[in-house]
């Protein structure tokens, strides 16, 4: 045996797992930093509430300040939830492209699934100013699906490549990304400032609608993804070894493309596009943990989580009292890693 | 080496009016094969006769346009992937890991077939892991985290890792194994420790079925040896039968001398390039 292969196994019924030891002590630390950067992130604002007091509110405890309870649980809670979610949610969607398509520089934010969700938002913003916000979600999701169908069926020639299907992704992500630009030009000036604020991707003033409207798809995308964790691994070995290991292939990259779509789709419709998150998590989370995505997953998930709520909380005190969007921060640390990865791997 | 004709009566992998092809090419037309059980048989052929796609299509890699394989009496395009990978092991040619995958990783992924949602580590899957790293030696050295079946694979050279790839198709504890050009790439030194262990493995009464570049290796190591021309089988038998000049000036359009290997007395194939012929010529004015 391994001495570091944690194994998991009943004598009694057929079950067992295996997990190298360091994942649990990775995802013990992760969760702890994300803990402490929570309360953080709640106690800093115009209206500082000191850290104990912070935990001692979402805990019910009495403080002794009555203000307290509003500001923690209504103001400031809600959306450092959302940003732990959309940041889980982009990393698993970012982890699952990058292991099917065998290119760590896959991410649905490269391949034009984000770019999709923004153009139907943007499209709505500007081209029907008179429609409510609240279906915005909706748009988003719809043309994150509709962009990964079209990319799915043009990319299919006897079977789905991962080369065709980044290839096909990034000319999406391109033409998208100039529609929108079209629109963004064109449009009527107040209904471009609001769709600017959403395409820059921020979790500014989410409430616990937010919260309620995304666990439920993180609650059956993270499991779902974590079942098919093994044929993410066969797939990243390519498509004849997968098949040969006995993964039924089209099938199966299908169904986790779709998670990925849902994923992302998800995230982009609540905060808009929070730039290469789903492209850098995995990538420390690989650094940390290895390739085997049995353990990925997980790490990734807490990895995105942590990254936007840093980035939300930096993007609010770095020129505070003006807020940067947290997509705004996670871009500029996100481009010039992107950047780095390119000329690494050239060499 | 003694070569006896191989026993083809009962014989598990077998290939009947198959045709295979890419797009709007037909590579493979209409062909017949019975695998010999329990022997190793090499597929030869020029680059482009269709030696790798015939191996594809016996592995269920490729859908036939028409005909069939079969395994054990039974077309395997009916059959379950799943099912298929618990008697058949493929290794396509020079496969790739995502970075930092360690070779102990790498094997246990060949127990794919046997494991389910909630049955991910068995104790059979631990005991057919360490096995197979036993068998092609990655468990060496046991130097604890230092010993290769704890290295990435990309730390390892070739030799090694074509090794640890050939451990992952032994976790799969199957029967007959399909090799595409399992010594592409490696030095002749390599070359030799990998077809050494297939030999291992087909003591153990493994069925191989691979391609090989190098007619002379092929001979070599092949007890069974299927020489192909343009999608059809144009020689096939034990390499002292297939392994004539007539056959390498027909298949690979090359003139040639066939001698005894004196290593192994094995057929040993001695190519005429057009320089020599001149320098022959000129041998005889003199």
């Amino acid at each position: 045996m391994a001495p570091n292969w944690l194994v998991m196994r009943s004598n009694q019924i057929p079950v067992s797992f295996r997990l190298h030891q360091r994942v649990p002590k990775m995802l013990l630390l992760l969760g702890s930093l994300i803990l402490v950067v929570l309360v953080l992130s709640v106690s800093y604002g115009e209206y500082p509430v000191p850290p104990l007091d912070v935990v001692w509110t979402v805990l019910g405890l009495e403080t002794g300040n009555p203000d307290y309870a509003f500001i923690v649980n209504t103001l400031r809670l809600p959306r450092v939830l959302v940003a732990l979610l959309v940041g889980m949610a982009l990393a698993i969607a970012g982890t699952i492209t990058q292991g099917i398509l065998r290119n760590p520089l896959a991410a649905p934010d490269i391949i034009g699934i984000n770019a999709g969700a923004a153009l139907a938002a943007v499209t709505l913003i500007i081209a029907l100013p008179g429609v409510s916000v609240s279906i915005l979600p909706i748009a988003a999701f719809v043309g994150g699906f509709t962009v990964f169908t079209l990319i799915y069926l043009l990319a299919w020639n006897r079977g789905s490549s991962p080369l065709r299907l980044v290839l096909v992704g990034i000319g999406f992500s391109l033409m998208t990304g100039a529609i929108t630009n079209i629109l963004v030009t064109f449009g009527d000036i107040y209904d471009v400032s609001q769709a600017l604020v959403w395409l820059a991707g921020s979790v500014y003033g989410r409430s616990w609608d937010e919260v309620g409207a995304l666990l439920p798809w993180l609650g059956a995308g993270i499991p779902a993804a974590m079942l098919m964790a093994r044929d993410l691994n066969a797939l990243s070995l390519g498509d004849d070894l997968a098949r040969g290991i006995g993964s039924p292939v089209e099938w199966r990259r299908g169904l986790l493309l779709v998670i990925s779509v849902a994923l992302a789709g998800a995230a982009v419709a609540t905060a808009g596009t929070v730039g290469f998150v789903g492209f850098i998590a995995p990538h420390i989370a690989r650094r940390l943990v290895g390739p085997t995505h049995e353990g990925l997953l997980p790490t990734a998930a807490l990895t995105g989580g942590l990254l936007v709520v840093l980035a939300d909380l930096v993007g609010r005190t770095l020129f505070a009292p003006i807020e940067l969007p947290c997509g705004l921060v996670t871009s500029a640390l996100g481009a010039p890693y992107f950047l780095y990865l390119l000329i690494q791997r050239r060499q | 080496m003694p070569q006896p004709t191989p026993d083809r009566s009962h014989a598990r992998l077998e290939a009947q009016r198959l045709t295979l092809g890419y797009d709007r090419e037909i590579v493979v037309r209409e062909l017949n094969l019975v695998i010999p059980t329990g022997k190793i048989t090499v597929l030869v052929g020029p680059n482009g006769c269709g030696k790798s796609t015939l191996l594809k299509g016996l592995g269920r890699l490729l859908q036939p346009r028409s005909g069939a394989v079969y395994l054990d009496g039974r077309a395997i395009a009916q059959q379950s992937t799943k099912a298929i990978a618990r008697q058949l092991g493929l290794l396509p040619q020079s496969p790739t890991a995502p970075e930092g995958l360690t070779v102990r990783e790498l094997v246990a992924q060949g127990r794919y077939p046997y494991q389910t949602w909630l049955q991910q580590w068995s104790k059979a899957d631990e005991a057919a892991v360490e096995r197979a790293l036993r068998m092609t030696g990655m468990k060496e050295g046991d130097a604890g985290d230092a010993s290769l079946e704890n290295r990435p694979l990309d730390s390892l050279s070739g030799g090694q890792r074509q090794r640890a790839w050939i451990a992952m198709t032994l976790a799969q504890e199957t029967d007959i194994l399909l090799l595409d050009e399992p010594t592409t790439f490696l030095d002749l030194a390599h070359q030799v420790e990998v077809l050494d262990l297939l030999i291992d493995l087909n003591q153990t009464g493994c069925t191989i079925v691979m391609v090989l570049h190098d007619l002379n290796q092929a001979c070599r190591y092949a007890d069974y040896l299927v020489a192909l021309r343009e999608g059809h089988v144009f020689a096939q038998g034990i390499p002292n039968e297939v392994m004539t000049e007539a056959m390498v000036r027909e298949v690979f359009g090359l003139e040639s001398r066939i001698v005894r290997d004196p290593i192994t007395g094995t057929p040993l194939c001695l190519p005429i390039s057009r320089w020599y012929e001149g320098h022959h010529r000129v041998a005889e004015g003199f």
